[in-house]
């Protein structure tokens, strides 16, 4: 770890500035992936903001008949409300389904879905890493890939994004708002918030530098069967080889986002017209130039075979 | 004390104490944070420093340079200790690679440098700063491919006889009316203790003190003096609480070897930890293996021919993974041979994790067992009972001190409900879930080590045991109070324990599943010489002297047990030594694990859902703590079976998933429920404690088991660990 300076930013607009003003400045919250990296000095910042105290950790309903949820709601305060359970149950599953219960109590909203990947060659300093080291080359390329993406993948990075909370996020078309360095605020709709690596994959969202999360903003609730189904090879406390969130109503339309197999939650929407005619035709359009290597291949028919049983149960 | 003819009765057969499921002597100060490991010795050193390691980039090759500059200059550092600078060293003859690596590299993540500063966040800050050059060289890292240049490894005590072969296999197989020949194939593994290699090093003039985590006190004093070229009167190793080793801390490691340079270098006491990522290429795992195992059987299931062939790899100078030995002694069979050969590999040290051979053997013997049986159309069980043998199967004339093998199958067989098992597969439905049921054998050997313990009685009536033996975390320090408080008549709580420290009495330590009988039957043999002495200065003939209750008691005389050291703590030493009861018998520990197993139909998730583990194991010195390491292996085998796997790249030569995100392990979900019976039984052939090791029997066979209960459940048989879905999603059956 490399010594860094650090202040609590005294609300959100000052702490976007503060963040501008210092190139190599992070935000932070929880803190469960950061301070890691910077341990193994993979994040490397000068300096620190601490954002717990903005008071962005409520869950209030809009008036569109939705819910915003404060950046800094723990996961599992998140997992645990009502509200949420009641209308938005595949967050609430998907939360479970992540890290442990003593990660959730620390972990916040929008530092889950600001969670860098679990490529292991990203976490070994000695190998280069393009998201790590720009320019240095990919080694899980060709390397040990089992773990890694199938799709939306680059010559540059084959990492996943690691969220099971932002796999519900974007199944539920949630949005980001944020406040930018210069105060202004705006809105991300999930589908844009994370970018696939192309030659790029040091950037990871749509967040321009010094902007701030705010709130998870959940529009109305749309009913139906809520289904997050995390598959992986232990049965608590790992990353999904793949993950099935799914919304299905009764008569059978729906919507599907897939975790473990991109740079991003997975989701297209044009494949969700298929769901009545089941998972093996949405899959093929959901997965429609895949890249899969000789280690992950499998991935795609366990993302056929993981979406029949979201669907059997969605009809049971 | 010679130990060569059989135990007869005791004083450890009253069983007051030994025997007892009490709980473990030192649980509080484990509970309440207070037992000091490795790194936590904070009173016994002033003004120390902290180092970090930094290990290699490159699998194999050369330091081409190292610019310590920068590094240097960092905020608080005062010493950067490499190869070049460190001084001539030697090697521990344990070791394989060296522990400080340069300009020669051996293996990825080889220890190259420690940064010594005043804190360990500026000493790991600083290590960022060293400049490696390398020169890279190609390298062999690919057992498969490196399996055809494999060649007969030098025989040592470690590895047994490497080839063996009685009668004519070959044409015995030939002529079988039932056969297989199969081949499997087992990952490489990581110990992953909890506690991290860790070390503090004090040097006082020409004397060492290190403070460490290792489960033989007496290997690593013997090769840290090696590796300095000191005298080893001159280094004292305390390693008073262990947090796990599996294996993993038999053998000196960087983090000892560099604490005492960096401590020299810096002309101050000095910590050095293993960080997690750098441990499992750093340090020692379980190699890989390709096992190939052929059964010739008659149509009624006598086996009469059994071949087990193993390869596995390591670096030049190490040894084979001896994945065949158990398959000399399991079964019957007139026509048999084994043999292993070893790739040189430069991938990093392959060496002994728990039940090293037995464990990944096991992994493949018990699946080629279920899959005869299944080929005969005979039940698991029954085959395997079929096959029992009394006697050394190569040396008839040889007999096992115990075997009550067909007493664990069939009481298994029966407390399981196997009889409910469908035999054939995929037939079993619940919602989503296929579900089987799964057995195999247990088996480990036996082994006898010297082990030597002081005994001091004061004249308050307390005994102080004090012996180097370890306490890994499977109850040493309670099981050899049990003992002493046995042979001197006292509770347990009159009796102080001190273990870990080269300075006590030379012991078996831990490594083996030898601790246990061996460490306490040391102690056994200090105890019957003190209870002489106690008895000569209270003028009783030793013989007829009984100890109970504090007192020493001989006809209608009772004396407090202290008495005899009013006038000064009487000390007693001695050694158990063991003469040839081992050639003259075979000494195995025996059980059989039963396994359930559902696999989710759609994605091929496979979880256990009950096991069942029955042992012999000779006499149980304490139920509660044997149960823990029972359970504790039977985890461990979960984890073989379904997760466990150091994943090579074989292009860069290292393991990849080297941390405790990627190497995963079972947690608390995957294990839901554990039964543990031990038979009642004795061994007077193996020790005076009439006991045998335990910790790894429970290992052994578990892996096999959840195979077969998969194959049960799906009808897909998985030659290659770890069974992962990915190995079998495109066989599951197809479910409506």
């Amino acid at each position: 770890m490399k010594p860094f300076s650090y202040e609590r930013a005294a609300s959100p607009a000052e702490a976007a500035a503060a963040a501008a003003r210092r190139p190599g400045a992070r935000f932070i919250a929880g803190g469960t992936n950061l301070l890691d990296l910077m341990k193994l000095q993979i994040e490397v910042p000068s300096h620190l903001i601490d954002v717990n105290g903005l008071a962005l950790d409520t869950i209030e309903p809009t008036p569109e008949g939705g819910l915003r949820v404060g950046a800094l709601v723990s996961n599992t305060a998140l997992a645990a409300d009502p509200r949420v359970r009641r209308d938005y149950a595949l967050l609430t599953r998907a939360l479970l389904a992540g890290a442990s219960g003593q990660l959730r109590n620390k972990a916040t909203t929008a530092g889950n879905l600001l969670q860098r990947t679990r490529c292991p060659y990203f976490y070994d300093t000695a190998q280069p890493c393009n998201k790590r080291r720009p320019g240095s080359g990919c080694a899980a390329i060709g390397g040990f890939t089992r773990q890694l993406g199938v799709i939306g993948t680059s010559d540059a990075c084959i990492a996943t994004h690691p969220s099971d909370m932002a796999v519900a996020l974007r199944a539920l078309d949630a949005v980001v708002e944020t406040v930018q360095a210069d105060g202004a605020t705006r809105t991300i709709p999930m589908a844009d918030f994370h970018r696939l690596p192309g030659e790029t994959p040091h950037i990871e969202t749509a967040l321009q530098p010094g902007e701030l999360i705010t709130a998870v903003v959940l529009p109305r609730p749309l009913g139906g069967r809520h289904i997050y189904r995390k598959v992986r090879d232990r049965a608590s406390y790992a990353f999904a080889l793949v993950s099935v969130g799914a919304v299905v109503q009764p008569d059978g339309t729906g919507r599907v986002a897939l975790g473990g197999v991109a740079h991003k939650p997975w989701r297209v929407e044009e494949a969700e017209t298929e769901l009545p005619r089941g998972a093996r035709a949405v899959t093929e359009r959901l997965l429609a130039g895949a890249r899969p290597t000789r280690d992950n291949a499998f991935k795609v028919t366990l993302v056929e075979r993981t979406l029949g049983s979201v669907l059997a149960e969605a009809r049971g | 004390m010679k130990f060569d003819t059989p135990a007869t009765t005791n004083p450890i057969d009253a069983l007051k104490v030994v025997g007892q499921p009490i709980d473990r002597i030192d649980g509080p100060l484990k509970t309440t944070g207070t037992a000091p490991y490795a790194y936590e010795h904070h009173g016994e050193a002033e003004n120390v420093a902290y180092g970090h390691v930094i290990g290699a980039g490159i699998a194999k090759g050369r330091i081409a340079g190292i610019d310590t500059a920068a590094a240097g200059r960092a905020p608080g550092v005062l010493a950067i200790v490499t190869a070049a600078t460190a001084g001539p060293l030697g090697k521990g003859k344990r070791n394989t690679a060296t522990l400080l690596g340069g300009p020669e590299i051996q293996h990825y993540h080889q220890a190259v440098a420690l940064v010594v500063a005043e804190t360990f966040e500026q000493a790991r800050a600083a290590a960022e700063l060293v400049r490696i050059d390398y020169l890279a060289e190609p390298g062999a890292f690919d057992l498969r491919a490196a399996k055809g240049s494999a060649t007969k490894p030098k025989e040592s005590g470690q590895t047994g006889p490497v080839d063996t072969s009685v009668g004519d296999f070959a044409g015995a197989f030939a002529r079988a009316p039932v056969s297989l020949d199969t081949t499997y194939t087992t990952p490489d593994q990581s110990h992953m203790m909890m506690e991290p290699h860790a070390s503090l090093a004090l040097w006082e003039g020409d004397r060492l003190t290190l403070w460490t985590s290792s489960q033989m006190i007496d290997w690593w004093t013997d090769d840290l003096a090696a590796t300095l070229d000191i005298p080893k009167k001159n280094v004292r190793v305390v390693s008073p609480f262990i947090g796990g080793g599996f294996g993993g801390k038999l053998f000196l490691r960087a983090d000892a070897l560099l604490a005492a340079l960096g401590a020299r270098a810096a002309g101050r006491p000095v910590k050095v930890a293993l960080h997690r990522p750098l441990v499992p290429n750093n340090t020692t795992h379980r190699p890989a293996t390709v096992q190939r195992i052929r059964i010739g059987a008659t149509r009624e299931g006598d086996i009469t021919a059994i071949a087990h062939e193993s390869w596995s790899g390591d670096l030049p100078d190490g040894g084979p993974e001896t994945a065949v030995n158990q398959t000399r002694l399991l079964y019957a069979g007139a026509n048999r041979m084994t043999a292993m050969r070893l790739a040189v590999l430069d991938l990093p040290e392959g060496n002994s994790m728990r039940a090293p051979g037995e464990a990944p053997g096991m992994m493949a013997l018990e699946i080629a067992m279920d899959e005869m049986a299944e080929k005969l159309r005979i039940d698991p069980v029954e085959f395997r009972i079929r096959n029992d043998t009394l006697v050394d199967p190569e040396k008839p004339g040889r007999p096992f001190s115990s075997r009550p093998f067909v007493e664990c199958l069939r009481l298994g067989a029966d407390r399981f409900g196997w009889s409910r098992r469908d035999p054939q597969p995929a037939r079993r439905r619940e919602g989503r879930w296929l579900v089987g049921l799964g057995m195999a054998a247990a088996f480990r050997n036996n082994l006898l080590m010297t082990s030597a313990a002081r005994v001091r009685l004061d004249a308050e009536g307390g005994v102080t045991v004090e012996t180097d033996m370890t306490d890994i975390g499977t109850g040493s320090y309670t099981i050899i109070a049990q003992t002493a408080a046995e042979m001197m008549g006292l509770p347990v709580g009159r009796v102080t324990v001190r273990l870990g420290d080269s300075r006590f009495p030379v012991s078996a330590g831990s490594g083996g599943q030898f601790g246990a009988n061996n460490a306490t039957a040391g102690v056994y043999a200090a105890c019957v010489k003190l209870r002489e002495e106690i008895a000569r200065r209270l003028g009783f003939n030793s013989a007829d002297a009984a100890f109970v209750d504090g007192e020493v008691r001989s006809g209608n005389r009772a004396i407090p047990l202290g008495a005899a050291a009013a006038e000064g703590e009487i000390v007693a030493e001695d050694a158990i030594e063991y003469g040839d009861l081992d050639e003259t018998y075979q000494q195995s520990t025996f059980g059989a694990h039963f396994v359930e197993a559902a696999v989710d139909s759609a994605t091929g998730e496979a979880r256990v859902r009950r096991m069942l583990a029955v042992c012999a194991a000779g006499r149980i010195l304490n139920p509660k703590s044997a149960r823990s390491q029972v359970i504790g292996a039977m985890t461990m085998g979960v984890g073989a079976a379904l997760m466990e796997h150091l994943a090579v790249d074989t292009r860069r030569g290292f393991f990849v998933n080297h941390d405790l995100a990627g190497y995963e392990v079972p947690v608390h979900a995957d294990i839901p429920h554990q039964e543990v019976v031990f038979l009642d039984e004795t061994d007077p052939i193996s020790s005076p404690m009439k006991a045998k090791g335990v910790g790894e029997l429970g290992l052994c066979g578990v892996g096999a088991a959840v195979a077969n209960a998969i194959y049960n459940a799906t009808g897909v048989r998985v030659r290659d660990y770890p069974i992962t879905l990915d190995t079998y999603l495109d066989r599951l059956p197809e479910v409506a």
